[in-house]
């Protein structure tokens, strides 16, 4: 492998973007579960769901953080190592990418600010209505950023004119073949993310309570409710996403025969292909070491036909098609979690038919163990869907020859990313320890939630301006203690 | 107005969609500095203040707002690759170091806003954080422009420079003109969101950076006509002095009634009128340039998409942007008034 321009600013554009989307994988889904919350708290009035609201909400703030400033890195990196990208694409993915911003990134956050702090600001209608919003603009926001990529996997609605892609129809743009199919397998991976990511956070605050001989009855109460909310969940949704994954495999058989090759990692074009469960492709000899594989199955699950005909590597060129061994792996790993995922939601029926499932200590160890599962499985699964897509970057127009800037030289994208490098590792390592802080501790006990929601409320954090326009300018309002006097406090949550 | 003409070779569409667009990006650069430009200012003064309670409230009363005043940051890159994608493969290539340390800096001050309430024996180094990572980002900004009045080496459709064209000395004054009007924006925020001693001090800060944020204008202002640009014709010849005489003569007048407004104690107008000042120098820098997108040589319309990216963009813009003004006014609405002094009844952290 040879470190030239080209592969160093792919390495820092998987990089940055696997960094990046680690962090919408979980706010996509932690948005959604904050407004189940919300609304169940306004349905039932019961303090918990709130309670379970403030906490995750933190939760959401800071991922959402990081994911808002590992972003904006993504938005420009297409115009500083990928200007012949830009430059081809332009036409069409500038204005895709521009809907994005301009009807999902502003609602997102317009009103987080509303969610996070305007408790005493807005009334509970509002509130409720700025987390819907909130959690409208993460799905607008993955539909268009996924449009887009869907286009560069299978383009549509285009011409080509002075070695440029330029728009012929909109709609066939934005819903390209591979995008409907791939949207739903996304939001429902992110969905399954964040369900095993507060199921696992439950299941550690039950297995603690059991080790320490007992905890606050009503956190207990709160983890036990989650667990079971996403436990829901997953038995419903690992299946469906499972089922979502196989039209999947369809559609890249159909769009993309050299991706689904890599991903069997079958070299010769032939009928009645065996499943290879396990094997070292080499990408030289064009065959696979140390073999492992189920007669004609693989044809059953690719073409829903024992006979099937699967296309082989060797059909294109060698300089065009991907590595094999990343896909062919990172395909296997997100299939397995998948299978595990489906697993955990099945025992959870079974459990829960038992009414076990709060205190059965394999089955919460498993769903400690399954805590990130689901971003190594977006993760993987974005790596089989990129990778296998090389060396295109819009699948059989541009290549990534022609997609670097041209004149950007290796020692500048080098540096930055070691820059890139060295600034993630430290910010992330902070955030994951401040979210591993955060989610350790866990919910505050609800009696203290409940004395906070009591003596808090008058004080809030911006003051009303009618106060503070009385009294001269650099008034404090109460010299002794800093705070407003008490008689203005006011508005008790009705 | 001499100094341009409008290409001769287009009409309808092709002529007047790009000027459309050039409006609108404008606008969110404007929004961007002015809105971004007070928070950034306040990261600028994080370390100057005197307390940890100075700091907690001075990053309160922009916490709710932050993220979508950077927002508009996204929505500039995003626009130029919408509706000019050769502006932005050619000014990408071209501004490759500023652009990766703006980001970085951005990075460290954003998270900041997260973290630094979660910490307890690292939140210092949050502070700094903020505050280095706010400097940072501003003087890249400022470098940016000044690279951008410069102009770049252009052939055809690509950037033909070095790396470091864009380091001169002066893009490296426009840096800091940058973080004396940010500053001053940021002060004057203060001023109307703040009480007590802190106000007092953000109001001293304020009187300090009018008189560097307008003696960077006037050192720019003209070291610009000395620059090898087509900008010295474009003010200095006839008539164009007599149109162009009142801009330096208003912006002279919002100063002087800038330092007055914050001497008198007054509490919005010190805010408005620091916006004005910005307005007016971004307006000086829209004479000088237009209509380039890639100065000296590629205009909007050799810039500009297809029309039919530049119609179906304008068509989700036209309703999105409206709207997002409303709510984004809303949210400032719902965060109006001063910050309470009791940092603790944020109420979140």
């Amino acid at each position: 492998m040879e470190l030239d321009a080209v592969m160093l600013a792919r390495i820092q554009f998987a990089f940055t973007v696997a960094f990046h989307i680690i962090f919408p994988a979980f706010t996509i889904g932690l948005a959604s579960w904050l407004v189940v919350l919300e609304f169940r708290w306004l349905r039932t009035g019961d303090l918990l769901y709130k309670h379970l609201f403030k906490f995750w909400a933190k939760v959401f703030a800071v991922s959402f953080g990081l994911g808002v400033v590992s972003g904006i890195v993504m938005s420009y990196q297409f115009g500083t190592n990928w200007s012949g990208y830009a430059d081809f694409t332009g036409n069409i993915l500038g204005p895709v990418i521009a809907y994005e911003v301009i009807t999902a990134f502003f609602l997102e956050a317009a009103f987080l600010g509303i969610m996070l702090f305007g408790w005493e600001k807005v009334g509970k209608r509002l509130h409720f209505f700025a987390t819907c919003m909130v959690a409208l603009g993460t799905l607008l926001s993955s539909f268009w950023i996924t449009s887009a990529n869907s286009w560069m996997q299978t383009p549509a609605g285009y011409a080509i004119e002075n070695g440029m892609a330029v728009p012929v129809n909109w709609w066939e743009i934005i819903f390209n073949p591979s995008f409907p199919n791939r949207y739903f397998h996304l939001i429902v991976g992110m969905y399954l993310t964040t369900a095993f990511a507060i199921a696992g956070m439950s299941a550690y605050m039950l297995l603690r309570a059991k080790r320490q001989g007992g905890d606050d009855p009503e956190r207990i109460a709160g983890a036990k409710s989650s667990l079971s909310m996403a436990m829901w969940f997953a038995a419903i949704f690992a299946p469906i996403q499972i089922v979502l994954g196989d039209l999947q495999g369809l559609a890249v058989l159909d769009q993309q025969p050299t991706k689904l090759a890599a991903i069997e990692a079958n070299w010769e074009t032939r009928r009645g292909v065996p499943l290879v469960i396990f094997a070292i492709p080499d990408d030289e000899a064009e065959k696979n070491h140390l073999e492992l594989a189920i007669p004609k199955l693989g044809s059953i699950i690719l073409a829903h036909d024992p006979d099937g005909e699967i296309p082989g590597l060797k059909d294109v060129p060698k300089e065009l098609r991907p590595p094999v061994f990343p896909v062919f792996w990172s395909f296997r790993i997100m299939v397995g979690i998948g299978f595990l995922m489906l697993f955990l939601g099945l025992w959870s029926l079974w459990l829960r038919r038992k009414k076990r499932l709060y205190d059965h200590e394999l089955f919460l160890k498993a769903c400690l163990v399954m805590t990130p599962s689901g971003f190594a499985a977006v993760v993987f699964g974005w790596f089989t869907a990129e990778i296998g897509r090389q060396p295109w970057v819009v699948y059989g127009l541009l290549h990534r020859d022609d997609a670097v800037s041209p004149t950007v030289n290796a020692p500048t994208i080098a540096a930055s990313l070691a820059t890139f490098v060295i600034v993630y590792a430290l910010i992330f390592g902070a955030g994951t320890y401040y979210l591993v802080k955060l989610l350790r501790r866990g919910p505050d006990p609800v009696e203290l939630a409940r004395g906070d929601d009591l003596a808090r409320k008058p004080k809030r954090p911006f003051s009303l301006p009618e106060e503070s326009l009385a009294g001269p300018p650099g008034h404090a309002s109460d010299p002794d203690t800093g705070r407003e006097p008490a008689e203005h406090r006011r508005r008790e949550e009705p | 107005m001499t100094g341009f003409e409008l290409p001769a070779n287009l009409s309808g569409m092709a002529l007047w969609l790009p000027l459309v667009w050039a409006g609108i990006i404008a606008f969110a650069v404007a929004m961007y500095v002015l809105l971004d430009g007070f928070d950034l200012g306040i990261g600028i003064l994080f370390t100057s203040a005197e307390n940890d309670n100075w700091r907690d409230r001075m990053m309160l009363s922009v916490a709710p707002i932050w993220d979508f005043n950077e927002t508009w940051l996204i929505l500039g890159g995003a626009g130029l690759f919408a509706v000019f994608h050769l502006a932005y493969a050619m000014l990408m290539p071209a501004l490759y170091v500023p652009i990766i340390v703006m980001l970085i800096a951005l990075i460290f001050r954003g998270v900041a806003f997260e973290f630094r309430f979660k910490a307890e024996t690292s939140k210092h180094w949050w502070d700094k954080s903020f505050h280095y990572g706010s400097i940072l980002a501003t003087f890249a900004q400022g470098v940016v422009l000044g690279a951008f009045v410069q102009g770049f080496a252009t052939n055809g459709r690509q950037f033909t420079g070095g790396t470091w064209d864009f380091l001169t000395p002066f893009s490296i004054m426009t840096g800091f003109a940058l973080i004396a009007g940010y500053a001053l924006l940021g002060a004057t925020w203060l001023v109307m969101k703040t009480t007590g001693e802190l106000e007092l001090w953000a109001r001293r800060q304020a009187m300090r950076y009018v008189l560097l944020t307008v003696g960077a204008m006037a050192i720019v202002s003209l070291w610009v006509p000395f620059l090898d640009t087509g900008i010295r014709e474009r003010w200095f010849s006839f008539p164009n002095l007599l149109y162009l005489a009142p801009v330096p003569v208003i912006t002279a007048l919002v100063a002087i009634q800038l330092w007055f407004a914050v001497k008198r104690n007054l509490r919005y107008w010190p805010f408005f009128l620091s916006m004005g000042l910005f307005l007016l120098g971004y307006a000086g820098l829209g004479v000088s340039l237009f209509p380039n997108i890639v100065p000296p040589d590629v205009t909007i319309w050799e810039a500009s998409n297809t029309p039919s990216s530049q119609i179906f963009t304008l068509i989700g813009f036209s309703f999105s942007l409206p709207a997002t003004l409303i709510y984004t006014g809303y949210a400032y609405w719902v965060f109006r008034g001063k910050v309470a002094e009791d940092v603790e009844s944020s109420g979140y952290h």
